[in-house]
């Protein structure tokens, strides 16, 4: 099963070995590489690229990508140190991706799924007005076809460099969420490192279930933004998945190894395993 | 008048102190300095002019924050005939940063949700300086769930730096109460309409903000995030803050441009901390007529325009292939 893309991220690992971003132990590369980049040593979870994760969930050859012709354009004209439309084009040859969100449809474990998947290679995975359409897409879609929804978070929320047309999208998804809502379709979220912002305080919290990865960083504010308003160090384990599971806000933690068996499960005693290819 | 000036009212603020002075010394002593205080009222008015009609960016920024400006309380209290306060999210407490309650509109039963900062220290740390926590959304729904019970209009009243980033926030899911809160304006079934009064950051303002009619007030802002937050994430420095808050353009008049607003409501002369009487009326004004408008439409043609509306937001490209 190949599980890397063969275009290189920002992220690849371009040596032998690799330094876990948890417990700091050097670890040999393939050996990571076989654990579905799971560190052997401490079970931190390395993000995935959104082709990574089809490889993981969606069986071989059913993965059918759709909207992937819809790109972001510069409603602000926006700069900072930079030009953001030079940030897009530069971000959209090093990922191999055209936005954050890559969407469409293929089957788990033989069932129908619809399935968009966040990638933080492209702008830390930031929601702006092409992440917005394309999951607001397949919301519709879900709902109208009463269908399956997977919906694979890692963004740092909203991407500033949109303005107020990224903080509307949040508005724009939920409200497709409400259809949603009033359908049969059944909607998972699954939370991996980092769900934050936009992204967090819109779809991906008001799942019928909601899974995250062991130690994914979930939260509405980043921990750097609390600690320096609240002016204190935050406890061990603050905005990590168990943390969440702890205070009421998930339903489960589980390990890349099973993640596949577990969303097959659940849509086997919740969702429609009758919808064909 | 104004205690507190920012920096480019102060040249109006001397102004305005010294025909102060010139009425009471005409008053106190009998002199007739008429002639000279209409020359100096004529200059303020000049240079109040000059001075709002080339503010930037950041100076409006400043304005959609003065400390002296009007907040929801002050509109409330000018604008309705009568309301009852609720308090609490029945599920741990009451989060003062959120105003509900219901009113008498000019006639109309309205449900009311604001952001209210707190006026002085103490009432500012108090109301959290209006960034409101889980329970403030969860408080905000439950006016909704009213709303709809009692088939009553929504109107918020938008006004935060943003959501509270905290630990007790988290802990209680800041996240899912801003989530759940848009989730439940999106399909809530009666009119809602809002109005951005100062000003209107990230998620915080959003959780009140999917509305079927939004104002803003001409120096009121509405983004994404706050423009320090922007320059210290995007410039790596928060003094880029004004940089980044014309690249923002989150402006009454940006906003409206892009169609995120319906209408900008004018200010008076000066700004809304000038005259809160002549605001709240203007906005009174504005909610009313909304209210007869939203009114007339059914409900499934609102909830179906609301819909659209949000659904045609957002800026792309779509090619071929």
């Amino acid at each position: 099963m190949p599980l890397f893309g063969s275009e290189k991220t920002k992220n690849s690992l371009d040596s032998l070995w690799i330094k876990c971003n948890n417990c700091n132990e050097i670890i040999y590369k393939k050996e990571v590489e076989k654990n579905l980049k799971v560190c052997p040593k401490c079970n931190y979870h390395f993000r995935l690229s959104a082709k990574e994760w089809i490889d993981i969930l969606i069986d071989r050859d059913t993965f059918h990508e759709l909207w992937s012709n819809i790109e972001a354009v510069d409603p602000l004209d926006f700069k900072d140190r930079s030009r953001y439309r030079d940030k897009l084009k530069e971000t959209q040859k090093l990922t191999g991706i055209s936005d954050a969100v890559v969407t469409g449809y293929g089957t788990i474990n033989e069932l129908f799924l619809n399935i968009g998947i966040f990638d933080f290679n492209f702008m830390g995975g930031s929601m702006g007005s092409v992440v917005g359409e394309k999951i607001t897409r397949l919301i519709e879609k879900a709902a109208e076809e009463g269908s399956n929804l997977l919906i694979v978070t890692s963004s740092g929320g909203a991407r500033m460099q949109e303005g107020i047309f990224s903080l509307i999208q949040m508005a724009k998804t939920n409200t497709a969420m409400s259809r949603l809502a009033g359908s049969s379709a059944l909607y998972i979220s699954l939370l991996t490192d980092p769900t934050t912002g936009g992204v967090a305080a819109s779809f991906a919290s008001i799942a019928d279930i909601i899974i995250a990865e062991p130690k994914a960083l979930i939260g509405f504010a980043g921990p750097r933004v609390i600690s320096d308003t609240i002016g204190q160090k935050l406890p061990d384990g603050f905005q990590r998945a168990e943390f969440l599971l702890e205070h009421g806000m998930i339903d489960m933690v589980i390990d890349r190894k099973v993640i596949k068996k577990t969303i097959a499960q659940i849509i086997k005693l919740l969702g429609n395993t009758q919808k064909r290819l | 008048m104004i205690h507190q000036p920012l920096d480019f009212e102060k040249p109006i603020c001397e102004l305005e102190k010294k025909i102060e002075e010139f009425k009471q010394l005409s008053a106190s002593e009998g002199i007739d300095l008429s002639d000279e205080i209409s020359r100096l009222e004529k200059k303020v008015r000049k240079l109040q002019e000059e001075t709002f009609s080339n503010l930037n960016a950041w100076k409006i920024v400043q304005i959609s924050r003065h400390p002296e400006r009007p907040y929801t309380y002050d509109y409330l209290y000018l604008m309705f005939d009568e309301f009852i306060e609720i308090h609490g999210d029945r599920r741990f407490k009451d989060d003062t940063a959120i105003v509900a309650g219901v009113g008498m509109l000019d006639g109309n039963r309205v449900v009311l949700i604001g952001e209210q900062k707190g006026r002085g220290s103490k009432e500012r740390a108090a109301r959290n300086f209006g960034m409101p926590g889980p329970e403030g959304y969860r408080k905000a729904m439950r006016a909704m769930d009213i709303a709809q019970k009692f088939n009553m209009p929504v109107v918020t009243l938008i006004d935060t730096p943003g959501a509270y980033p905290g630990i007790g926030a988290e802990e209680r899911g800041q996240a899912e109460a801003i989530s759940a809160s848009i989730l439940k304006l999106a399909g809530l079934r009666v009119p809602t309409i809002g109005c951005i009064i100062g000003e209107g950051n990230s998620g915080g303002a959003l959780a009140i903000g999917l509305v079927d009619r939004m104002f803003i007030l001409e120096y009121a802002v509405y983004s994404v995030i706050s423009p320090e937050g922007c320059a210290s994430i995007l410039w790596k420095d928060q003094s880029k803050a004004p940089q980044a808050a014309e690249a923002l353009k989150l402006t009454a008049a940006d906003l409206k441009k892009a169609g995120i607003i319906d209408e900008v409501l004018k200010e008076p002369p000066g700004g809304a901390h000038n005259d809160f009487k002549s605001m709240a009326q203007t906005i009174k004004n504005a909610l009313i007529g909304s209210i007869g408008a939203l009114r007339s439409v059914s409900i499934d043609e609102l909830v179906k325009d609301r819909y659209s509306k949000y659904r045609g937001i957002g800026q792309f490209r779509e090619t071929g292939g």
